[in-house]
């Protein structure tokens, strides 16, 4: 009874969000009306389908969630975009200003070059000291301005899943707080908490515990569940092909950069005096060693966490690769008879990556508690 | 080409804005989670934890407590056992006494009426001894005067008669 209305509860959140964008996708269907000189090249090259093209376009970042494309129409959902230029200051307008080529304050995607697919500000200083208008440098070829990138700080899909994966955890595992809070500590788990609970000692029992000791490890728990629930829940969101899902958050190179500077930050500021000792007067290394010794372990300060951040973003992308690739098979060999073959290969990868899926979050949080283990462990020598 | 595209894609070039926004929503998320989530969650299961613990000690030691009382029932119920046949052995001990005592009693009594019987019947006897001389000297006098009567007028046979009369006498 519970978990169906809980069901509902996610259902209707979902078609309340999906209604809550559906106004703005209309807006852009009219708006991207009149024919671009962009829009029909990129016509032309749809013709000729480039999956490689198009696998990059999915697991990259976008300013719009982009759905489907109809009559050769790109029909999406905008999102906000905010910048910061040092001309005009802070902006902050929604993406379907931007579909098509448009430009707006200065503002488009480039197309081409260094900024490839990023929101750039064309400097109109240049031009206006040659006496042209803004509108000429619109029509032109962007290869003639000078471009600039603003500090972006745009809600791009990205950030939008993200933010999604982050209510979703927090109503979940705030819930499930309330409910040992209600149901009180004699009673068994039931419903969602049931479900949790199991990871949540699985966490506790199978990571914390024998990686950074008995004593220490209630410290870290909150990070070390948070970062193993993140990792999770946005590694599942991004397999969903359908919106507001699928986007590659786990599998961005900014995302678990961050994840990995956290663990490196926390294994760093936790270090003991036991922790610095091996790493600038390793135990049982004649003093003149030290000379290579100190690099060697600095390296290793840094490159354990550089390690965690490949790994996690290497995974997540190449499973989204292979999915799409095994897609696309049946655009390349343009045949509706590869499709069987595409779908269960497809169907296939899809359950390796949710157990990827589990085991990425596991394999982060396991490093992320065997580096922190090392940092606070006692000496034995 | 493909390089490029990958290159330009970001794939594997960190925007700052990506940056910037996953470490705000991972920080707030911590911090959230942190306090509304992890430690109600931890603490509850530390602490049901904790009772299970004692729950299982406590049935542990119950059932050691359970097991003690058994060993002491049984070591009443054998103490019950002896104490029964100890009563009944002295019950039966008591038992032949009292019928040894009451043969003995028997005896004495059957004794006592014997000796007390024999007693009468010597008394009895002599009583009817006593009748029986004093009949028999009655009849010996009556028989006497008979014969005297009619024998004494001889001498001799006066002398034989008296004579065997007398040691008849003496013998008795």
């Amino acid at each position: 009874m519970e978990i169906k209305k809980r069901f509902w509860q996610i259902l209707i959140g979902v078609i309340g969000l999906s209604l809550f964008f559906i106004i703005p996708i209309s807006l852009i269907e009219t708006g991207g009306e009149k024919p671009h000189n962009e829009e029909t090249n990129h016509n032309k090259t749809d013709k000729k389908f480039n999956a490689t093209a198009l696998i990059f376009d999915h697991i990259g970042d976008a300013y719009s969630w982009h759905l489907f494309t109809k009559n050769g129409k790109h029909v999406a959902v905008p999102l906000p975009i905010i910048v910061y230029s040092n001309s005009t200051g802070l902006n902050v307008f929604l993406s379907s200003k931007l579909e098509h080529g448009h430009h707006y304050n200065g503002f488009y995607i480039a197309q081409e070059g260094e900024y490839e697919g990023k929101i750039v500000e064309s400097s109109g200083n240049v031009h206006n000291n040659h006496g042209i208008t803004a509108e000429i440098t619109e029509q032109e070829s962007h290869s003639e301005t000078a471009v600039t990138r603003p500090i972006d700080f745009s809600i791009t899909k990205n950030v939008f899943e993200m933010f999604l994966s982050a209510f979703l955890l927090l109503w979940i595992f705030i819930s499930v707080g309330r409910s040992y809070k209600k149901r009180g500590v004699t009673s068994a788990p039931k419903g969602l908490q049931g479900f949790i609970e199991p990871i949540i000692l699985f966490v506790r029992d199978d990571i914390a515990r024998p990686n950074i000791g008995e004593h220490k490890y209630q410290k870290f728990m909150p990070y070390l569940l948070t970062v193993f629930f993140f990792i999770w829940v946005n590694n599942l969101m991004g397999l969903i092909p359908f919106f507001p899902f699928g986007s590659n958050v786990t599998g961005n190179i900014a995302v678990t950069l961050v994840l990995a500077a956290f663990t490196m930050l926390i294994t760093n500021f936790s270090g003991n005096k036991n922790y610095w000792k091996h790493i600038f007067a390793t135990p049982g290394v004649p003093v003149p060693l030290r000379i290579i010794m100190i690099p060697v372990e600095l390296i290793g300060v840094i490159s354990k966490p550089f390690a965690l951040m490949i790994r996690l973003f290497a995974n997540i992308t190449a499973g989204h690769i292979i999915i799409l690739s095994l897609v696309s098979m049946i655009f390349i060999f343009k045949s509706i008879y590869i499709a069987p073959v595409s779908i269960a290969m497809g169907l296939f990868m899809s359950m390796l990556e949710l157990l990827v899926a589990a085991l990425q979050a596991y394999v982060f949080t396991l490093l992320s508690a065997l580096f922190i283990g090392l940092a606070v462990e006692e000496g034995h020598h | 080409m493909y390089l490029n595209i990958i290159l330009a894609n970001s794939l594997i070039s960190p925007e700052i804005g990506l940056l910037f926004w996953t470490t705000l929503t991972f920080l707030i998320l911590l911090i959230l989670l942190r306090k509304f989530a992890w430690k109600p969650i931890l603490n509850a299961v530390k602490s049901r934890e904790e009772n299970i613990d004692n729950a299982l000690n406590a049935a542990k030691k119950a059932q050691e407590d359970n097991a003690k009382l058994q060993e002491s029932n049984k070591e009443v119920l054998k103490e019950a056992r002896a104490e029964r046949d100890n009563m009944i052995k002295e019950a039966k001990e008591l038992k032949n006494q009292m019928v040894n005592e009451a043969k003995k009693v028997a005896e004495v009594e059957t004794d006592k009426i014997r000796k007390a019987a024999i007693t009468d019947i010597q008394n009895e006897k002599n009583a009817v001894m006593d009748d029986l001389k004093k009949q028999v000297a009655n009849l010996a006098v009556d028989i006497a005067e008979k014969i005297m009567k009619e024998n004494l007028s001889k001498d001799e046979n006066q002398k034989k008669l008296i004579s065997g009369l007398v040691d008849d006498i003496k013998i008795k």
